[in-house]
């Protein structure tokens, strides 16, 4: 059988850096084929190639057994080739069709394209209403829009970039049904993911890249997750230590917490009380935009709030600003990393201002001192494994995962009495991840109150000691992590608090 | 990297201000070295460039400050106005009186002046979103109506045969002289300060940490617990006492008193000033001494080649024009055709 896609000796330089080296490897039709790596493994440079939007400085690729050069994303999808981004490219205030349309052909965009989108997504178990506006759809939702305007221009190969790091698992089974379904047709598909779970259930196939380079090809359905993981970053890994079951007075409470937003898209947050006790990880699961953002600014001290809302070790400071609240020892990292977290253009040393300054002592009488500052950066990039040049590096030439190690390194580090972080490893690659969750664990252990939102559910269960959900800007009553199944989670997450109650 | 765009920019206004004045029949190396050159060769016109960049530098260090920051104050000719009107006025209230402390008040009613017609805009935005560009530009055309409706009336000259200007500054209200025989006055001595302090704010203070956050990640700014409004207040507010200070120092320096005429732009030229020194305190010294060196030769221009004063106008500001072309162009690289970009957009958007 002639492979749908040959890689042959693929090498692509970019000042510096070797991103893929010498790769080769075969996806054939109806095959569900995994791309495995650690972050910065070379695996987005790879699929940008087989897309048209890089080409490869060596090597060459066959389609059909005919060689296969791109020139542009166009050129890849006339042969067939679709892809999902990880990130969406939808505009929200334009309905389903629309957005579709924006992203075909101007000859495939016609009259009849609503009901062609019906049809396509009801044929593949992915129900969408053509003249829905996109900006009121779940994510789940929106992902579907991305599918099946890949789906209606007949891929032969389709290329999905983390799927699923967005979805209930309700809505991961959906979209595995429908994948598979692809792949009895002969699609074959080329699935990116981080969860090894996902991909000993799911793909046949696995070519595994490490440094750029292929170091492994097996069959999934016959490696352990923790087999998988250890070919991706080519050492053993320690075993998650077992969280911590003290947990002693509370720390932070909130209190009916509600907070009405304006904004277009956003949420509002309404009544939430839940209370978070010294030494415990409190996980907070729910699909993206059910309020997470929000309950996040207004723990900040981004939003502010009535002062009793927020008690901090007894304290009203619902009303307090982030610097306060920090002085406090309430410290928040947010999701996004680059421009709400860190400065991308400051240096890492200035961006140790921006949470550290209090409790660090980074600040005199708000004279910048320069030598704490660079100082404390270098601690944190030691500590938290932190690669890059130095501590003059801009926060923007980190990429995602080592910013996030920064970011976290520097709350962390600051040892605070609370700490809430949102999506302490998306995007962050295996071995970073444990040692985020591990850092993360050790805070709880000595003390601190831990809040992690997350919407990767294998994480919250691994580092949680109770468990919450929060759809629709309603927070459900937390339960200890080990009596929660995964269904009953997803149930949650999809509104439903009284199936599961 | 950072300054040859500076640089190119004053290059490419040379080269394009030959070409303006060779069509309106203008000697255009003879016109270039009149405005470059010849204000440097005598002592008079070196001490003129104290007297022009002390205004421009003032100001435009405290717009430097705002712009860092993404507050666009362009209304600074009206609080140097303003400035100029309160702290020519605190003056007058006291005229004849000696002492020492005349000018003190005077320079802490202009800048005081300065800074609360700054305000109004900063007010604005915070509580309206009003847009502080329009504002702050209309509210120049108010102070300048103030200027004349003062001097015509409450401030005029009682033995002034009716002109539209006020008494002659006493004594003690006049800047001493820092140069003997020449119009170089203190003020300079306020303008290098203000760049000191400046430079200390923006790289050793967390106002100036502030400032630059928010112009950079508005967002990460209010994580870091920055307030926009304090930002926008304090830009403005700083700007603006700069400017009035300013306009204190041009009616108690070189005019010695209140006339319709004091303001002559330096508030405007300022804003070249600001972006020509890269928004740094030690880059608008030097950039504030560049434009002071044209508004002299630019004057000498007008006296020896009979230049019209808007073609003067016309050279500076194309100095700000190339400059952001200067931006642009370095931040960004020439687009290929319509037609590519079609098919670039046919592919990027799936």
């Amino acid at each position: 059988m002639t492979a749908l896609l040959s890689i042959r000796g693929v090498t692509k330089r970019f000042p510096g850096v070797i991103a893929n080296a010498d790769v080769s490897f075969d996806v054939q039709p109806g095959e569900i084929h995994a791309l495995l790596g650690e972050n910065g493994a070379g695996k987005s440079t790879l699929v940008k190639m087989i897309y048209g939007v890089q080409r490869p400085d060596e090597g060459t690729m066959f389609w059909n057994g005919a060689p296969f050069a791109p020139g542009s994303p166009g050129e890849a999808r006339a042969a067939g080739v679709g892809l999902v981004f990880q990130h969406f490219s939808l505009f929200e205030a334009l309905t389903v069709a629309e957005n579709v349309a924006l992203g075909l052909p101007a000859e495939q965009a016609g009259r009849d394209l609503p009901e062609r989108i019906r049809r396509v997504s009801a044929e593949y178990g992915l129900p969408l209403d053509p003249a829905r506006q996109v900006g009121q759809l779940s994510v789940g939702e929106r992902q579907r829009v991305e599918i099946v305007r890949c789906l209606l221009q007949s891929p032969r190969l389709l290329i999905m970039d983390e799927p699923t790091s967005v979805l209930t698992p309700q809505e991961v089974e959906t979209l595995f049904l429908t994948l598979r379904k692809l792949r009895e047709e002969g699609v074959a598909i080329l699935y990116i993911s981080h969860k090894l779970e996902e991909i000993r259930a799911l793909c046949t196939a696995a070519t595994v890249l490490r440094g750029g380079k292929v170091v492994g090809a097996c069959d999934p359905r016959e490696e352990t997750a923790r087999g998988l993981a250890e070919m991706m970053i080519g050492r053993e890994l320690a075993p998650p230590g077992a969280p911590s079951g003290t947990s002693g007075a509370a720390r932070l409470t909130l209190t009916g917490l509600t907070a009405i937003t304006t904004a277009q898209f956003g949420v509002s947050l309404r009544d939430i009380s839940v209370e978070l006790r010294a030494g415990e990880v409190l996980g907070v699961a729910g699909v993206a935009g059910n309020g997470q953002d929000e309950l996040v600014a207004v723990l900040a001290g981004e939003t502010p709030v009535s002062p009793a809302m927020i008690q901090l070790d007894g304290r009203h400071v619902g009303g307090l600003g982030p610097t306060q609240r920090r002085r406090l020892g309430l410290n928040v990292a947010p999701e996004e990393r680059l421009g709400h977290a860190a400065a991308p253009e400051m240096s890492l040393t200035d961006n140790t201002f921006l949470s550290a300054r209090t409790r660090m002592r980074l600040a005199l009488r708000g004279f910048l001192r320069l030598g704490a500052a660079r100082g404390y950066a270098a601690k944190v990039i030691e500590e938290f494994d932190v690669r890059t040049p130095g501590i003059h590096a801009p926060a923007g030439s980190l990429s995602g995962g080592n910013l996030q190690k920064y970011v976290i390194g520097r709350e962390i580090l600051q040892a605070p009495g609370v700490l809430v972080v949102s999506q302490p490893t998306w995007g962050v690659d295996a071995g970073a991840a444990q040692a985020i969750r591990q850092a993360l664990r050790d805070l709880a252990a000595a003390g601190t109150a831990v809040m992690v939102v997350s919407q990767d559910l294998d994480e919250l269960m691994e580092i949680s000691n109770r468990f919450a959900v929060i759809a629709g800007g309603r927070l459900s009553a937390p339960r200890p992590a080990g009596e929660t199944s995964v269904e009953e989670i997803g149930l949650l997450m999809g509104g439903k608090a009284d199936a599961a109650a | 990297m950072t300054w040859a765009g500076p640089l190119l920019a004053v290059a490419l206004t040379m080269i394009f201000g030959m070409i303006l004045f060779a069509v309106l029949g203008k000697d255009p190396v003879r016109t270039i070295l009149i405005i470059f050159w010849e204000p440097l060769t005598n002592d008079f016109s070196r001490s003129e460039l104290l007297v022009k960049g002390t205004p421009l530098c003032l100001i435009a260090v405290g717009l430097a400050l705002g712009f860092r920051a993404g507050v666009w104050n362009i209304g600074a000719e009206g609080q140097f106005i303003v400035g100029a009107i309160a702290g020519g006025a605190a003056g007058l209230a006291v005229y004849d009186t000696a002492g020492i402390w005349v000018l003190p008040m005077m320079c802490l009613a202009g800048a005081a002046a300065g800074a609360a017609w700054a305000l109004i805009p900063a007010i604005l935005r915070i509580r309206f979103n009003a847009n502080e560009i329009l504002v702050s530009l209309m509210l120049v055309y108010v102070a300048g109506l103030w200027l004349s409706a003062l001097v015509t009336g409450p401030l005029r000259d009682p033995d002034g045969f009716n002109f539209p200007e006020s008494r002659i500054f006493h004594d003690s209200a006049t800047l001493p002289i820092l140069i003997e025989g020449t119009r170089a006055h203190v003020g300079a001595l306020a303008a290098l300060a203000a760049v000191v302090l400046a430079w200390i704010a923006l790289e050793r203070h967390e106002y100036g940490f502030s400032l630059k956050l928010f112009g950079q990640a508005p967002r990460a700014a209010r994580f870091a617990g920055y307030r926009e409004a304090r930002v926008v207040m304090l830009s403005m507010a700083v700007s603006g006492g700069l400017a009035g200070l300013a306009g204190t120092f041009e009616a108690a320096g070189p005019v010695g008193q209140l006339v319709p005429a004091l303001p002559v732009g330096y508030g405007f030229t300022a804003i070249i000033v600001a972006f020509l020194g890269r928004l740094h305190p030690g880059g608008v010294l030097l950039a504030s001494a560049l434009m002071a060196l044209t508004y002299i030769g630019g004057e000498g221009a007008q006296l020896e080649m009979r230049l019209p004063a808007a073609a003067i106008s016309v050279f500076q500001g194309m100095l700000l024009f190339f400059l952001l072309g200067m931006d642009v162009f370095s931040r960004y690289r020439l687009a290929p055709s319509k037609a590519r970009l079609a098919r670039r957009a046919q592919g990027g958007a799936a």
